[in-house]
């Protein structure tokens, strides 16, 4: 177990520098920062000089490796555009989307699970039919759509919700967080529920694809005709079975959603990483998207880790190679 | 794809004809896969059904932008389901994008599921370095907002409904990879593939014959998923500025164009791409679930 | 329990802050860009000074129409050719010390000193090479040569109070530590990418803000920031989105109020290639010899066959009007007798036979898509009109970070771009665009067309040394006829600024595109 941590440990670092990599040459390939964010009407010494500030007079690879000696005393380098230390800047948005992405996917779960479960026990019921159908809707619609429609809906004509931002934040341990307040939650339903439609509807249709793969099997009709209760079947042989893929899904989806999240914070002016990823992206401000991905693909690793391990809670069958 | 696809159980009859039996017997799937078929010939003779050729430029006029539905236009035909901003004719312009959408969305799943499923299967049959490499792989990918693979592929490629493919194939992919590996190690602990590789079988056909039937349900629950989001995804890129060229709308680019005009009243313009969108991807899927169950070897005792 | 507690006497307490009316007092402002820093001197970006205004004063200030005001300096003189005279007004600063001339003194020193600024304001105090402090009212500014434009580069510069000392730190601005000014409003918090609270300034030295709290949010998303002002969440939004003009002229609880701003949106030419330009063929994709963009009469054809009329009506839904030169009518820099190019294809067909393409030619127009309102739209419609007239156009959009790289290189053949004019002032586009390229001198810094003519150039270095504003403007004005007709660009049309507000407040519209908490008044019921 021990052996096995340690080298996904090491594999991580590997795909950390791969990546910066990547984004040190794609960044350089897409444009220069400096054209979009000087003032056209700087001359040739004050062009000069803001390059020179940004190091981008360096060659690439000088960059890289000047990045690379600052990355590993803890300094990801400072945003060319706030003049703030990128992981301060990203640090501050996190927790917005934490939040955000985290009641998503619960909310997933407690839609998805049921819904799915029912659909799975009573497939040609109406009511069964029309949750399957009614799944469709969740991934096939645009979420910017969606976004918009729920704004107009319950801000706009019914007022019964704020239409966008974050609202009040309450402390704890020195983050902010909003769903610690009334007025904050309030904020977060629509853009919550906007973010969740996807995985709603993935959690609902995997869920009820293992509820009709596993009903025929040998040992759930071996429990039930050994006359446990139907509802013993189904919460705890049924549904232990069908978790594998959608904690994977889920799991993923987290990961996914943090990522994704981007459009939903757009639409409900929602001020998070996904916020601060794509202005970033649009104005090529190089050390936040590094730092952000490096934070996205340690998330991303850990969040595996965990559903590798989960596997092995889940279903026995699942030995982890420790065999090196 | 079908062949490997259809389970190898003992069976009386060609397992294809019994494949369509046991399809038909379903009514609503029946209905989807008409109204697929229907959408795609739509989508195949847009050329002839649609009385504009929305990408020629030089056949719209925005003075006739934003007509609603029913609208006679300078040409003498009416337009239907009304224009968008450009004056292009809202009808012809949908039978375009759903070409485009379709070409898009299926394109896109069937290689990234290809490409996906192989790396998944083989990560998870060979285990260790193989495993590690490609698990390694699809974490860097996954860790990657779609956004920035498009960007990038834009800068260096140029913007086409191809590299809009390629964009979507290299943001999936590794998806499916990671869904094929955790069901596939569940698998090949099982019996039947101790059993193969008992009777020495070469690897491929382990893999492929036995592992990858048994990985099919879950993995076409996640396609079909995965066509729809495919298209909703290029909506979303072209929302944000990254998709297709804006002279050849898709379905997806039609509704971000829309999108604007709909605090306006000016519904048509979003809301009936919308609405082809949607019918398009709940036949995919009608068919996609049944087609699931009727696969599922497991399903059939 | 107690967590519960909390949560219940903070809602509770929300509650009973709205119910007593502070809210009245309270100003919420939806802007459309994010602001970079608090710090006034380190982005010249219009999101960040539309910002800063209502916590720091600068000298010389603009009315709505954008004419010259006195703001912190009282008057503006010259003594000789390089040296200014500025009287310096009373006021405080928000910690109680007065504002005297070592606080201008400073902050023209400090600017230049700011460091990682991605933008620098030094483009706007390089002019001054030298201060003097006659009393704490009176200021010497001196420049190194005859320099007429000392006043409009001021416009931008916001003052500091000298004690905040050598090279102040830039995140001391984002926390409040650093942000002392004299303006309408002080201070609370900045949150960046989300919002910024400010309170009312009672030591202020102007007419007493007529709102206690302004809460300036960011919205950036067009749609959403209409919904939120529909919602009444917000009381005003910025840069109303064209598209939904139509809905909310006829809706009762909306106000609009609309001014012809100093933003241009036109086409540039490529004028850097004069042999073969690979983005223009001729009509069956062939190299051609010569680049056809270097011919006047191809540029007044590609001109002429653009309706613009139907441009603003249709693609800007009214948001804009036609031009063909940088600023609008009214300002002292228009030029009365340079009209918008007609709507003429038959003509523009014409120019095109005569200049040896009776069949037109190929061309790629560029255009960004997340830049300028309706940008993309606008180069479609253009390509539209242009495929009329024979010349087979295809159009490629893409984001402005691509695309101003690109565009910089002289990749494109003819690609939309837009200029905002600050100070309103005719030689700013002239020197930023039409100037030769000379990076040295600071000249054509911004002509990514590569234009140049002599003439426009001589005209030009005597209008920046010429002292006397009429003489000046007569010199600007003629230079711009000879420019404009020229055809470096083919202008289009100078945006309109929109904002919204709900019923009961009104907006006084501004040409500089700020949005400011003093301009929003409460309507008498």
């Amino acid at each position: 177990m021990f052996t096995w941590l340690l080298r996904r440990l090491f594999q991580a670092c590997f795909v950390v520098l791969a990546m910066t990599i990547i984004v040190f040459i794609g960044v350089h390939v897409i444009g220069n920062p400096v054209d979009i964010l000087i003032s056209p009407e700087a001359d040739q010494a004050e062009r000069a000089k803001i390059i020179a500030e940004m190091g981008l007079d360096r060659p690439l690879w000088q960059q890289y490796a000047y990045f690379l000696g600052g990355a590993l005393h803890g300094d990801l380098g400072r945003s060319f555009v706030f003049n703030e230390p990128a992981l301060k800047l990203i640090g501050g948005r996190m927790p917005a989307t934490l939040e955000l992405a985290v009641t998503a996917v619960l909310m997933s779960m407690c839609f998805g699970i049921p819904l799915g479960l029912y659909a799975g026990l009573k497939p040609n019921g109406i009511l069964g039919r029309v949750i399957m159908s009614g799944s469709i809707l969740g991934f096939s619609l645009p979420s910017f759509w969606v976004g918009l429609m729920l704004i107009m809906t319950f801000a706009v004509q019914l007022g019964w919700l704020p239409s966008t931002g974050r609202g009040e934040t309450a402390e704890i341990l020195g983050v902010r967080w909003s769903f610690l307040t009334w007025d904050g939650l309030r904020h977060m339903a629509m853009p919550a529920l906007n973010l969740s439609l996807y995985n709603i509807s993935l959690v609902l249709r995997l869920t009820r694809a293992g509820v009709r793969e596993t009903l025929p099997m040998d040992y759930i009709k071996f429990a039930r005709a050994k006359g446990l209760s139907p509802a013993r079947v189904i919460f705890v042989h049924v549904l232990k079975n069908i978790m594998i893929p959608v904690v994977t899904v889920l799991g993923l989806e987290l990961g996914t959603t943090i990522a994704f999240a981007v459009v939903t914070e757009s639409v409900f002016a929602w001020p998070g990483m996904g916020k601060l990823i794509i202005d970033s992206i649009n104005v090529l401000d190089r050390p936040v998207i590094v730092a952000y991905l490096m934070m996205i693909v340690l998330i991303f690793i850990t969040i595996n880790l965990v559903v590798d391990i989960l596997y092995t809670v889940l279903d026995p069958r699942v030995r982890l190679e420790t065999k090196a | 794809m079908s062949e490997t696809a259809v389970p190898n159980h003992p069976v009386e009859e060609s397992p294809f004809r019994r494949f369509v039996a046991e399809f038909a017997a379903s009514k609503v799937a029946l209905f989807g896969l008409a109204v697929f078929v229907l959408i795609a010939l739509l989508a195949i003779f847009a050329n002839w059904i649609g009385p504009q050729n929305p990408y020629d430029l030089a056949q719209l006029d925005i003075m006739d932008g934003r007509l609603p539905p029913g609208s006679k236009s300078v040409a003498g035909y009416t337009y239907l389901l009304g224009t968008d901003d450009q004056g292009r004719d809202m009808f012809s312009g949908m039978l375009y994008g759903l070409r485009i959408s379709l070409a898009v969305g299926v394109g896109s799943a069937i290689f990234a599921a290809c490409v996906g499923t192989t790396l998944g299967l083989l990560a998870a049959f060979f285990g260790r370095r193989i495993d590690t490499i490609v698990m390694r792989v699809v974490d860097l990918q996954l860790s990657f907002p779609s956004i920035l693979v498009a960007l990038m592929i834009l800068a260096v490629l140029g913007k086409s409904v191809t590299n809009v493919v390629l964009a979507l194939v290299i943001v999936e992919w590794a998806g499916y990879a990671r869904n094929v590996r955790a069901i596939a190690m569940v698998e090949r602990k099982r019996e039947y593939i101790e059993a193969a590789a008992c009777l020495a079988l070469p690897w491929r056909r382990i893999v492929f014959r036995h592992l990858l039937p048994n990985c099919l349900p879950p993995l076409i629950v996640i396609a079909t998923q995965q066509v729809a989001r495919a298209i909703a995804l290029e909506a979303t890129l072209s929302f944000l500025g990254l998709g297709v060229p804006i002279t050849e709308p898709s379905l997806g680019l039609l509704i971000a164009n829309g999108y604007q005009y709909m605090l306006s009243g000016k519904y048509w313009i979003s809301f009936y791409p919308g609405l082809a969108l949607l019918v398009t991807i709940v036949s995919i899927n009608l068919v996609g679930d049944h087609l699931r169950d009727v696969l599922n070897p497991r399903l059939k005792r | 329990m107690v967590w519960g507690f909390r949560v219940l006497t903070r809602a509770m307490a929300i509650l009973a802050v709205s119910a007593i009316g502070v809210r009245a007092q309270t100003l919420t402002i939806a802007s459309s860009a994010p602001v970079t820093s608090m710090d006034p001197h380190y982005h010249t970006l219009t999101p960040n000074i539309s910002a800063h205004g209502h916590i720091f004063d600068r000298l010389i200030d603009q009315d709505a129409a954008g004419r010259m005001i006195p703001n912190l300096a009282l008057s503006w003189t010259l003594r000789d050719d390089r040296t200014w005279e500025l009287k310096l007004r009373d006021a405080k600063f928000h910690d109680g010390s007065a504002f005297t001339a070592e606080d201008v003194a400073y902050t023209l020193a400090r600017v230049p000193t700011v460091k990682n600024s991605p933008a620098s304001f030094q483009i706007y105090t390089r002019a001054v090479i030298g201060t003097e402090i006659l009393d704490p009212h009176t200021i010497l500014l001196k420049t190194a040569a005859p320099y007429p434009l000392l006043p409009q580069d001021l416009l931008q510069v916001f003052m500091l109070p000298h004690k905040l000392g050598a090279e102040p730190a830039n995140e001391d601005f984002n926390n409040g530590k650093n942000t002392i000014g004299t303006g309408p409003f002080r201070f609370v918090s900045y949150q960046p990418g989300s919002r910024i609270a400010l309170d009312r300034n009672d030591l202020y030295w102007g007419a007493k803000p007529h709102w206690a709290h302004v809460d300036y949010r960011l919205i950036s998303n067009e749609a959403a920031r209409t919904a939120s002002l529909l919602a009444g969440d917000v009381g005003i939004i910025e840069f109303v989105p064209p598209a939904d003009l139509a809905k909310l002229r006829q809706d009762p609880k909306i106000v609009l109020s609309e001014i012809v701003s100093n933003r241009s949106i036109y086409l540039w030419l490529d004028h850097a290639h004069d042999g073969t330009m690979p983005e223009v063929t001729g009509p069956n994709g062939e190299v051609l010899p010569k680049n056809p963009l270097k011919d006047l009469r191809v540029r007044q054809a590609l001109s002429l066959a653009i309706n613009r009329a139907g441009i603003v009506d249709r693609v800007m839904e009214g948001a804009a009007i036609p031009t063909k030169q940088y600023l609008p009518p009214g300002n002292s820099n228009h030029v009365n007798d340079l009209l918008p190019d007609p709507y003429q294809p038959d003509r523009a067909k014409q120019l095109l036979t005569e200049a040896g393409f009776p069949n037109g030619f190929r061309i790629v127009l560029h255009g960004p898509n997340d830049r300028y309102v309706n940008d993309a739209k606008i180069v479609q419609a253009v390509a539209q009109m242009w495929q009329r007239i024979g010349v087979q156009t295809t159009v490629d959009t893409m984001p402005w970070s691509s695309y101003a790289t690109r565009a910089g290189k002289q990749e494109f053949a003819a690609f939309l771009l837009g200029w905002g004019v600050n100070s309103g002032e005719g030689t700013n586009p002239l020197r930023a665009q039409i100037a030769t390229w000379n990076p040295e001198r600071g000249l054509g810094t911004a002509n990514r067309g590569r234009y140049s003519n002599p003439a426009v150039d001589a005209l030009l270095d005597k209008a920046m040394t010429t002292m006397d504003r009429g003489e000046r403007d007569k010199i600007v004005l003629q230079t711009m006829k000879l420019a404009m007709n020229d055809v470096p660009a083919i202008m289009l049309h100078l945006q309109k600024n929109i904002w919204a507000t709900r019923k009961g407040l009104t907006y006084v519209a501004r040409v500089d595109e700020e949005t400011r908490a003093t301009g929003v008044m409460e309507s008498k019921p």
